[in-house]
């Protein structure tokens, strides 16, 4: 039985939203940058001097064929051979719920780069709710089409989960933007409830 | 050099460079000569090397081949259509292939200090009249690089696309963007270090004394009536043994393994004799690989080539390995190979790291191999998918701009 799945936010207005937190002529780093499009955009749109980090063979493959420079590393295994404060911004979208240490990456995201930008998704919304509540099911929503038993998502967390972990890390959450549809929504009412996904702007406090 | 402990892949007529020639120039002729890092001059200098492809008119996509401890300018073709033996690296190099001979137009000299037609011990000293021998004078990576980039000037090459290279040929990469920063547009760095380790200057050592304890091996003046056979004179045995205590270093626990495992040579049985020097078919293998390289490879140049090894140290030579790769703008691609456990994947993740630190355009992999330190030479296709769009989009991006 195929289940209903929220929108996706597709890849282009997400990296729209991640762009729109990094400065021209930025230093970048991607943890988990795939084929590398996001930094590709980063480097010709806003002049940034960019990272990847993969993990992924044939992604780095394509990434290279972009021109991109690519370490192909597990982020679990974390950022060892990248310098302290080496980079103004470490990007992580789509990536935190999925690597077996959050708190440690969040960590080495600081370490490595003065600001951390990471899009997550929000397990707070209505429709995952819903469906727990109606079918006593574990969801599967648009940005996480997957099975409970194949699916690379090890943590569940709302936005205010994410919230309280930044308090209790010493964070400071410089910008929080629900995600709606792939849309932003400053202010949003209820965004632990409507958003779908959100992205956040940390430092250290 | 490689160690043929994997097949060669089945070459395909179509992909190859052809019959190629080696060719001569004579560089830093007097006064010009060549200053050496330990101050001392040299001059004039044969370099012995080969070029395939065209150079566009534009000069601009040349890429240079830095050959690793033994090799030579023989990348790529054949010398003769008899001959049965292709050059060193003709996966890499040839139409269609990674180093793209009908895009590019790709350079590789015979080391200074070698033995394969470039000015080395082997050669006549112009002031006797006789073989240098040990009287060569002491030479580095430093300078083995400034005889290549002398070379690329007399071929009237500025800028080359990239500079490519394995193991000793991944430091004279190294050393060459350090020093020369405007010269390469990639830099591309295999199975190397920006030192040699103390484990490997420790086998160069065991390697040298084979060779100087050998009776045969007259302080260096082993040298016959013609010094260019130095194959049949000489400390034979040293050497050979030098080079069987190498190879086992370029090889990993899990390829002999796989390769030779405890097979026996002659016999199924143990023959329980201590006079049968080869049973086993691992030792066979290495005394084969003594003898085939004493027939090409001068002990002298062996001597010089490891010690110009063991003293390369890019952050001691420039301050700091961010000084040494701070100011080049070639784009890195630089691999390591995680059976490889002469040039761990830990050197090459240092070099990695200075080139974050300093901001430059670094993609760096871990490949997986079975062939230890010899993967570079042998791993062809998980090299080509990586150094071909590489090369690809450094070329693209020059030519748009």
């Amino acid at each position: 039985m195929r289940r209903y799945s929220v929108l996706d936010p597709t890849a282009a207005l997400t990296d729209r939203l991640i762009m729109d937190q990094i400065g021209r002529s930025s230093r970048v780093i991607d943890l988990g940058c795939g084929d590398g499009r996001l930094l590709c955009r980063l480097r010709d749109e806003l002049g940034c001097s960019v990272q990847g980090i993969e993990l992924d063979h044939r992604e780095v493959i394509e990434a290279i064929s972009k021109g991109m420079p690519v370490i192909q590393s597990d982020l679990d295994r974390g950022l060892k051979e990248i310098p302290e404060q080496s980079f103004d911004f470490a990007v992580l979208s789509q990536t935190l719920q999925q690597v077996r240490h959050p708190q440690e990456l969040l960590r080495e995201m600081l370490r490595v780069a003065k600001r951390a930008v990471i899009l997550v998704p929000n397990y707070g919304h209505w429709w995952i709710r819903v469906q727990i509540l109606l079918h006593g099911r574990a969801p599967i929503t648009g940005s996480l089409p997957y099975d409970w038993y194949n699916t690379p998502n090890l943590h569940f967390l709302s936005m205010i989960d994410f919230r309280e972990l930044c308090e209790q890390m010493k964070f400071k959450i410089v910008f929080e933007i629900p995600i709606i549809r792939g849309r932003a929504a400053n202010q949003a009412w209820a965004a632990n409830v409507r958003a779908d996904n959100a992205l956040y702007v940390l430092e250290h406090a | 050099m490689a160690s043929e402990i994997a097949p060669p892949d089945g070459s395909n007529d179509a992909q190859s460079v052809g019959i190629v020639q080696t060719q001569f120039a004579t560089l830093f002729e007097p006064p010009n000569l060549l200053t050496l890092e330990s101050g001392v001059k040299l001059g004039p200098v044969k370099v012995a090397y080969e070029t395939y492809g065209e150079l566009t008119p534009e000069k601009d996509n040349a890429i240079f081949v830095c050959h690793a401890l033994t090799g030579d300018a023989h990348v790529a073709g054949k010398h003769s259509a008899d001959s049965r033996k292709s050059g060193w690296w003709d996966g890499l190099v040839g139409p269609g292939k990674a180093l793209d001979t009908t895009k590019y137009f790709v350079v590789c000299a015979n080391v200074l200090g070698g033995c394969q037609g470039t000015t080395g011990p082997s050669c006549i000293n112009p002031e006797t009249g006789q073989p240098y021998g040990l009287k060569f004078p002491f030479i580095t990576v430093s300078d083995i690089v400034d005889v290549h980039v002398g070379l690329v000037e007399k071929l009237g090459i500025t800028r080359l696309l990239a500079v490519i290279g394995g193991s000793l040929g991944g430091m004279q990469v190294l050393d060459w963007v350090s020093r020369y920063p405007e010269m390469a547009r990639a830099a591309i760095c295999l199975a190397t270090a920006a030192k040699l380790s103390a484990q490997g200057i420790a086998f160069n050592a065991v390697g040298r004394r084979a060779i100087t304890t050998d009776p045969q091996f007259q302080h260096g003046d082993y040298y016959g009536s013609d010094a260019s056979k130095y194959g049949e004179v000489g400390p034979r045995t040293g050497l050979a043994l030098a080079r069987m205590i190498a190879h086992i270093t370029y090889l990993s626990e899990a390829s002999i393994e796989r390769k030779f495992g405890r097979d026996l040579q002659h016999s199924d049985n143990l023959a329980y004799d201590l006079q049968r020097e080869t049973e086993f078919k691992i030792e066979s293998y290495l005394h084969y690989q003594g003898k085939r390289f004493i027939e090409r490879f001068d002990a002298n140049s062996y001597l010089y080539l490891t010690r110009a090894m063991d003293y390369f140290d890019l952050a001691q030579r420039r301050g700091s390995l961010r000084d040494a790769l701070g100011q080049t703008e070639a784009r890195f691609l630089i691999t390591s190979y995680h059976s490889d456990w002469l040039f761990p994947s830990s050197q090459s993740r240092e070099i990695v790291s200075a080139l974050l630190e300093t901001h430059r355009h670094v993609t760096y992999l871990e490949l997986e191999s079975v062939f230890g330190h010899d993967s570079f030479l042998l791993e062809i296709e998980q090299l080509e998918e990586l150094v071909t769009p590489l090369l690809r989009e450094t070329y693209r991006r020059i030519r748009v701009s």
